[in-house]
C-alpha cells in the first residue's frame, strides 16, 4: 500500500518554499487562491494514489477546525 | 404554443368488477401507467401473466420530461418488441462535448466498439415513449390497462393486497396477490405505507424549454459552462425528433421560478443562444429544483416499488427512466417465477437488494455531477472552475470534467444470485454484469446475441473441438436439453465459428462473441431471464449448472 511520505525529502528546501512563494507574487487573494486550486490538481494527478492524497488531506486537515 | 405532437385521450370503460360490484382477486396490479409501470405490464405479458395496470390520468406524459434514453433501457424494450420503434423514430446520438465559455474542452463517445445492435443513446419526447409503450400493451390479452382509476388505499392481508380505486364511477376494492408501485416520484402508495424518501434536495433552478426549430447543431450531446449566452451558468442542447430541440438553462436558487416560465422571460434566454435571427416556437417550457432521494428497501411485504416511486435522481445523465426500466426488468422474471411456485418468495429480497446498489450508484454518479455543476461551497466552485481552465491544455483534467455521467447499466457485483467464478476469465463479462451485444447469425440469418437472450434463462456453451468428441458432445448435449425441457424456462445455444449444423447454434463468424465473452473451446456461461450473467466455466459441468441454476433463483 502507498504510503504518503513526510520524511525530508527536498534537496534544497529553501528554494522549494521560495517557488512556492514567488509564485504568488502580485496576485491578488482570489488570483492566489485559483493558482493553489489548479496547482493542487495537478499534483494531485502527479500522484496518482488516491489512498495517498486521502492520508494528505487527512494531516493537512488536523489542527484546521 | 406550439405542438407538434397531439395528446391520445384514453377512455374509462369501467371494468367488469366495478359493474357487477364482485370484489377479484389478480394476481399482479400495477400502479401506474409510465414508462416503468408500462414495461412491467409488457414483461408480464411475455412471460403469461396477466396484469392489471391502474392509472389515475388518461393519457401519456404531459411535456416532454425525460429525453435521452440509453442502450439498456433500449434493449430491455427491444426484448419487449417496442424498442425498433422508439429507435426508428428517436435521435440516435453517442458523442457528447463539454465547453467552457467558447472553448470545447472535453469530447466523450458513449459507444466507441463497433458491433452492436442497440445505440448508444437515443432522444425521444417522453410522450412518444409512452404511446408507442400504450400501444404495445393494448396489443396483448393479458394486459387490462385501466384509466382514470386512482388508488386511493393500499392495504396489506396476510395473503394479498386490498386496493381502493377512485373511478369517474366511484370508488371500488381491486384484490392482487402481488402490487407493483411504479406511481412515480409524488408516490401515493409510499405515503399509504408512510414510508420516509430519504435524500438531497439540490439549490438551484433549471429552466427547461423545448423549443421547435430548423437548425445544424449536430445529433451530440452539447454542455457548456459558463457559455457566452449565458454567463456564469450551464446550458444544454439536445436534439429530439420533429425539430424539437431541448434546451436547459442553469438559473441558480434565487429565480423565480413563476417569473422564469413566462415566455417574454424564456425567449430572450433563447434568443441569446441560437441569434435573435433563427425562427423558433416554444412548444414546452418548466422551472425544475431537483433531488436525489430514495426508498431504503423497494420490497414491503407484498408491495414492490420501482421506477421513480423507489428512486429519484437530478437529470443530469439521464438515470430516472434509465433506472426505472431495469427495475421492471430485474423484477418481472422474478416474480413470474414466485407466482408459478418455482421460485421462493425471498427471491424477491433480492430484486431489493440488486436494485438498491442500482439506485445508490445512479444517485452517486447524479449527486457529483450536481456538485460540479451547481459547486455548493466556494472552495468547491474554485476546483470547479480550476478543472475546466486545466482541461484545455492538460488532458488528465478532462476526465475530471462533469457535466454528467450517462446512465450505464449496473453489475451486481455483491449479489447472492451470483455465482462465483471458479475459473479465470478476462473481461467485463463476470458474474452480475449486464450481457454485451455481438453478432451471431442465426438459422441462416444474421442477427444479435440480445435477441437470442429472450426473458428465459440462457445457457451458451461454446462449441468445442472434434477432439472433445464434437463440436457439442452428445453428454452435454442430453444435459441442456433435460434443462430446456425442465420446469424453469430455460433455453440453451451452442456457439460456433462456422456453422455446423446444431439446432440453435449462434455462428459467430466474426468472433465478437469469442472475444467479448472470454470464450474457449467448451467455455458455459449461464445468463439469467434479464440478460445479467449468472455464471460461467471453462468445462461443462451438469451439476455446477444445476447449483448454479438454484441460486439464481434463490432456491
Ligand atoms: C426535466 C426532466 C428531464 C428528464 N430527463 C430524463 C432523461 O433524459 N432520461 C431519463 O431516463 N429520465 C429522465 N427524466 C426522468 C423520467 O421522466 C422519470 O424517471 C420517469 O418518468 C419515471 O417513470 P415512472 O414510470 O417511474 O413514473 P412516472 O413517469 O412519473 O409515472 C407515474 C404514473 O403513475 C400514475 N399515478 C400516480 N399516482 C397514482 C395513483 N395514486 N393511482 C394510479 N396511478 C397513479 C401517474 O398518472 C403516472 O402516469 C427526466 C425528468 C425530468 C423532470
Amino acid at each position: 500500500m502507498a504510503k504518503l511520505m513526510t520524511e525530508q525529502r527536498f534537496a534544497s528546501p529553501d528554494d522549494v518554499y521560495q517557488l512556492l512563494i514567488d509564485s504568488h507574487r502580485d496576485l491578488t487573494p482570489d488570483q492566489s487562491t485559483r493558482l493553489n486550486a489548479k496547482l493542487i490538481l495537478l499534483l494531485a494527478n502527479h500522484i496518482g494514489d488516491a489512498e495517498v492524497l486521502a492520508e494528505a488531506l487527512r494531516v493537512a486537515r488536523q489542527g484546521v477546525e | 404554443m406550439h405542438a407538434t405532437f397531439s395528446y391520445p385521450k384514453y377512455s374509462f370503460t369501467p371494468s367488469e368488477e366495478q359493474r357487477t360490484g364482485t370484489v377479484r382477486r389478480h394476481p399482479v396490479v400495477v400502479i401506474g401507467a409510465g414508462p416503468v409501470g408500462l414495461t412491467a405490464a409488457l414483461d408480464f405479458a411475455r412471460k403469461g401473466v396477466p396484469v392489471v395496470v391502474l392509472d389515475a390520468e388518461d393519457t401519456v406524459s404531459v411535456g416532454s420530461r425525460a429525453v435521452c434514453y440509453a442502450k439498456r433501457a433500449l434493449e430491455v424494450w427491444d426484448r419487449l418488441g417496442v424498442g425498433q420503434r422508439m429507435i426508428d423514430k428517436g435521435v440516435v446520438w453517442k458523442i457528447g462535448k463539454v465547453f467552457n465559455g467558447d472553448r470545447m474542452v472535453y469530447q466523450f463517445d458513449l459507444l466507441p466498439e463497433p458491433d452492436h445492435k442497440i445505440p448508444a443513446f437515443i432522444n425521444l419526447q417522453q410522450y412518444y415513449l409512452e404511446d408507442f409503450l400504450v400501444t404495445e400493451a393494448r396489443k396483448s390479452e393479458l394486459i387490462d390497462l385501466r384509466w382514470l382509476s386512482r388508488v386511493i388505499s393500499a392495504k396489506q392481508e396476510a395473503d394479498h393486497v386490498v386496493l381502493q380505486v377512485e373511478t369517474p364511477d366511484g370508488v371500488h376494492a381491486v384484490e392482487a396477490d402481488w402490487v407493483i408501485a411504479c406511481d412515480g416520484a409524488k408516490s401515493s402508495v409510499r405515503k399509504m405505507l408512510g414510508l420516509e424518501f430519504q435524500g438531497e434536495v439540490f439549490k438551484d433552478r433549471f429552466l427547461i424549454a423545448d423549443v421547435v426549430m430548423k437548425a445544424d447543431f449536430p445529433a451530440e450531446r452539447w454542455f457548456w459552462f459558463d457559455p457566452p449566452f449565458h454567463r456564469k451558468q450551464s446550458a444544454l442542447l439536445h436534439m429530439q425528433p420533429d425539430n424539437v430541440w431541448r434546451l436547459d438553462f442553469q438559473l441558480g436558487w434565487d429565480a423565480d421560478p413563476e417569473e422564469e416560465k413566462k415566455p417574454e422571460r424564456v425567449i430572450p434566454r433563447v434568443q441569446a443562444m441560437l441569434g435573435a435571427d433563427t425562427p423558433f416556437e416554444l412548444e414546452w417550457v418548466s422551472v425544475y429544483t431537483f433531488q436525489c432521494r430514495r426508498l431504503e428497501r423497494f420490497r414491503h411485504g407484498r408491495i414492490l416499488f420501482a421506477g421513480d416511486s423507489a428512486h429519484q435522481v437530478s437529470p443530469f445523465g439521464a438515470r430516472g427512466a434509465n433506472s426505472g426500466v431495469p427495475d421492471a426488468d430485474n423484477l418481472v422474471w422474478k416474480l413470474a417465477l414466485v407466482l408459478d411456485g418455482k421460485a421462493p418468495d425471498s427471491l424477491l429480497d433480492s430484486y431489493s437488494d440488486e436494485r438498491v446498489t442500482a439506485a445508490k450508484e445512479n444517485i452517486l454518479n447524479s449527486t457529483r455531477s450536481t456538485d460540479f455543476i451547481t459547486p455548493k461551497s466556494e472552495m468547491s466552485r474554485v476546483f470547479r472552475d480550476a478543472v475546466l481552465e486545466l482541461a484545455v491544455d492538460q488532458p488528465f483534467a478532462r476526465s475530471l470534467v462533469n457535466s454528467g455521467r450517462l446512465s450505464t447499466p449496473t453489475t451486481y457485483t455483491d449479489s447472492p444470485l451470483n455465482t462465483p467464478d471458479s475459473d479465470a476469465f478476462a473481461g467485463r463479462m463476470v458474474p452480475g454484469a449486464p450481457a454485451t451485444d455481438a453478432p451471431v447469425e442465426r438459422d441462416g440469418h444474421a442477427g444479435w446475441l440480445m435477441e437470442a437472450l429472450d426473458g428465459r434463462f440462457t445457457v451458451l456453451y461454446a462449441a468445442a473441438g472434434d477432439e472433445m468428441g464434437g463440436p457439442v458432445p452428445a453428454e452435454v448435449a442430453e444435459a441442456l436439453d433435460g434443462l430446456a425441457a425442465g420446469p424453469l424456462p430455460l433455453a440453451w445455444h451452442a456457439v460456433t465459428e462456422r456453422r455446423r449444423g446444431i439446432a440453435g447454434e449462434l455462428v459467430d463468424s466474426a468472433g465478437r462473441l469469442r472475444e467479448r465473452y472470454d470464450l474457449t473451446p467448451g467455455s458455459v456461461y449461464l445468463i439469467r431471464p434479464d440478460q445479467h450473467i449468472a455464471a460461467r466455466w471453462r468445462r461443462f459441468d451438469a451439476d455446477a449448472l444445476s447449483a448454479a441454476l438454484n441460486r439464481a433463483t434463490g432456491r
